[in-house]
């Protein structure tokens, strides 16, 4: 830690204690959005190392066939918790909640989003939805043991502590709709005087998309939680074959937002993507009007796929073939992203520092899951994949290798900004090295495995897959060192790294016009905005 | 944050967001009677017709009437008529109270007949019977829940007027209100088509 020199910054801007509070209720009841960004970033780091550790657990059981270090119904009850931590406390919020509120009101010039009381209480929510989902690990008929799915009829015959589950994710949810509200509001209100629609950044574009499905998707999970949870305490069988329902509409409605969800998950890291590459290729951003099209796009067409999860649950072959088209039909705008991220860096002069290489890592590893994505959305090759270790490969590259990596990647780009301090670039490059390998090393063994017939959620497997498990367990090793130096070396850069300027990177978007870490109101006067987002030249940073 | 000047149309804005996803989260329910619709159109039928015309288009009277009061209430405290737009916004929460007795008065009947989700009478009756009903209480649950809460929120924009803090100049609490119980006015429209008069 050479160049890791410990100085106060001589501004500590919104870090500085104020308001009427002390100590951490300067924090809990905060409605500085920049405050509430930060306590949503280091809830969700919390409960990525946790969904973390029980992946590596998972993995570890995984090493060899039988019973290696827990039984089955535990293994049961830690891929189900790992899924529910990582999805829904993790990955839904963590890029909107955390990066979108630290940044949204200072890339629009505003003080503050629209309804900063209700901003809060979405944070509220989040912990309180977060303790519930804790809570049923310990109480009832022991943790949940469903997969993050919640499958009718086994979720509702289980003794296990489901119904707390339940209520747990139809609170998440809420905070999930109250803070795309509030987004959407913002983003119409709030932008400042220049500040057109076409001249958005490509990140407010993506966070506006995503804020209308979670406005529009969140509430069909809520409704579909409540119905288990009713037909658990209440048996009203409208899930139940033998009362006339039928089990099939159970998934329709869980998919019907689970699928847009997955567009929740995906859009916003896709904006910091999109934020990076033009920043660190010294390049106004590639067809920018192609690249709010295409968000847009995927956000509707993406809310119109959700049965491709079911071709072998018993659907008509008529809905398979249009649940399989307009799957492809998702990938079109997804193309166009790429292609514009290369071509904004062809001819860049390209600066590989720790975002940079996070967001050259999401375009190769987005890209693996996204084709990969279409052998499954393909009905002929679904169903010899399906529910197979394939499909966890395949999720992971999106999810881990897509919007984990632009979670990093944005936690290398904006903390700076936000806590005024830089980190140690040297060691955030060879984690960054780890990561990626070990990423690749974990799924793509699952992904081999998977098409040789290793189905997913089983304890126990053949002594044929023996081999690519233990090469794929040995890959989460490596991973887990890798995030570990990651985070650590975040940690250590945010409370004693070197302070930096107020624009570290050289960005052309207006939170790099106020200094780091920025003041409390953000903005001492309202700013004006005359050039684009990217507009390198104008905005004077070469 | 009392040196920001109050953004109406904003808060308007967010409480259309927030409308929107009201109607989502009945749009699930509303999906599940459509293909329990279609698959059992006769027991639907024969079903629907065990629900009271007459109760159903009571409480519909009852709640467009309440949605008139509550618009009405507006405007008097727009035109600087306090005790007036108070004892409209009190009409207002009565007849929620009307409309919950009245729904109270529905279930209980339909309790003693042993009509009610994981009743063993409902495991006798046809299936597709079963599914209407237990559709019918979790959606006019559902409902009655956001009655509640609509009742609740009117309630505080009653204090709001009350202490003054709702005027003639900011009404937007009230207004929101209003929306509100707009909201709950009009989905029960579409419970009421649905379950009392189409089948």
């Amino acid at each position: 830690m050479a160049n890791a020199t410990t100085h106060t910054p001589a501004n500590r801007g919104f870090l500085e204690k104020s308001g009427r509070y002390g100590g951490i209720f300067s924090w809990i009841f905060s409605t500085d959005h920049k405050r509430i960004g930060l306590l949503y970033f280091w809830c969700i780091v919390a409960f990525f190392l946790i969904g973390s550790l029980l992946g590596a657990l998972i993995r570890l059981e995984l090493f060899a066939p039988g019973r290696t270090i827990m039984g089955a119904q535990t293994y049961n009850a830690a891929f189900t918790l790992h899924g529910v931590i990582m999805i829904f406390l993790f990955i839904i919020p963590s890029v909107p909640a955390a990066f979108g509120n630290m940044i949204l009101p200072l890339q629009l010039g505003a003080r503050d989003v629209s309804f900063p009381r209700l901003n809060l209480f979405s944070w509220w929510l989040y912990v309180i939805g977060a303790a519930m989902a804790v809570t049923a690990l310990f109480t009832g008929g022991g943790p949940p043991d469903t997969g993050w799915t919640f499958y009718v009829p086994y979720s509702v015959g289980t003794t296990a502590n489901v119904s707390l589950a339940a209520i747990a994710v139809f609170i998440l949810g809420f905070s999930s709709i109250l803070t795309g509200l509030n987004f959407i509001t913002t983003i119409h209100r709030l932008r400042t005087k220049g500040l057109g629609w076409g001249r958005l950044p490509l990140f407010v574009w993506t966070l506006y998309a995503t804020a209308w499905i979670q406005l529009l998707a969140t509430p069909i999970l809520g409704i579909t939680v409540v119905l288990l949870f009713v037909e658990r305490v209440l048996g009203t069988g409208l899930f139940d074959p033998s009362l006339g329902g039928d089990p099939i509409m159970f998934q329709h409605l869980f998919w019907i937002y689970s699928h847009p969800a997955v567009y929740i998950m995906v859009l916003p890291a896709m904006g910091v993507i999109s934020e990076i590459i033009p920043v660190f290729a010294r390049k106004p951003a590639f067809g920018y009007k192609a690249m709010v099209i295409s968000s847009l796009a995927i956000a509707f067409a993406g809310s119109l796929v959700w049965a491709h999860h079911m071709y072998t649950s018993g659907m008509s072959d008529t809905a398979v073939m249009i649940f399989s088209l307009l799957t492809f039909l998702v990938a079109i705008p997804s193309a166009i992203k790429v292609f514009n991220w290369l071509a904004t860096m062809y001819k860049g002069s390209i600066l590989l520092d720790p975002p940079m290489l996070y967001a050259l890592s999401f375009i190769l590893l987005f890209s693996i899951g996204g084709l990969t994505g279409l052998v499954l959305g393909s009905a002929a090759t679904d169903v010899s994949v399906h529910d197979t270790h394939f499909v966890v490969g395949h999720f992971h590259y999106t999810m881990f290798g897509g919007t984990g990596m632009a979670f990093f990647g944005a936690m290398h780009y904006w903390l700076p900004k936000i806590y005024g301090r830089m980190y140690n670039k040297k060691i955030a490059t060879i984690a960054w090295v780890t990561i990626f390998v070990g990423i690749n090393v974990v799924y793509m063994s699952m992904m081999v495995v998977g098409v040789q017939g290793m189905p997913r959620r089983y304890y126990d497997y053949l002594p044929e897959f023996t081999a690519l498990n233990r090469v794929s367990t040995c890959g989460a090793w490596v991973l887990v060192t890798g995030l570990l130096m990651m985070f650590v070396n975040i940690f250590y850069g945010t409370f004693r790294g070197k302070s930096v300027g107020s624009n570290p990177w050289g960005g052309a978007t207006l939170e790099w016009t106020v200094s780091s870490p920025p003041p409390p109101e953000n903005f001492e006067e309202e700013p004006v905005v005359t050039h684009g987002p990217y507009d390198f030249k104008k905005a004077g940073v070469v | 944050m009392s040196e920001h000047h109050k953004d109406y149309t904003g808060a308007k804005l967010g409480m259309w967001f927030f409308l929107f996803t009201e109607l989502m989260l009945f749009g699930g329910l509303f999906i599940l009677y459509a293909v329990y619709l279609k698959r059992y159109p006769k027991e639907f039928v024969t079903a629907g017709d065990q629900l009271s015309v007459v109760l159903g288009t009571t409480n519909t009277l009852v709640l467009l009437t309440s949605s008139f009061f509550v618009a009405m209430s507006i405007t008097a405290l727009q035109r600087g008529d306090k005790k007036f737009s108070l004892r409209l916004i009190g009409g207002t929460i009565a007849f929620a109270g009307v409309f919950l007795i009245i729904k109270y008065f529905e279930w209980t009947a339909k309790f003693h007949h042993g009509v009610y989700p994981g009743s063993p009478h409902m495991k006798e009756i046809a299936p597709g019977e079963s599914i209407f009903f237990s559709l019918y209480f979790i959606t006019t649950g559902l409902h009655g829940i956001h009655v509640i809460i609509g009742a609740l929120v009117l309630a505080w924009a009653m204090l709001g007027v009350k202490t003054g803090k709702v005027n003639g100049k900011d009404w937007i609490l009230l207004e929101n209100a209003g929306l509100y119980w707009h909201l709950v006015d009009l989905i029960w429209i579409y419970v009421f088509a649905l379950y009392y008069l189409v089948l």
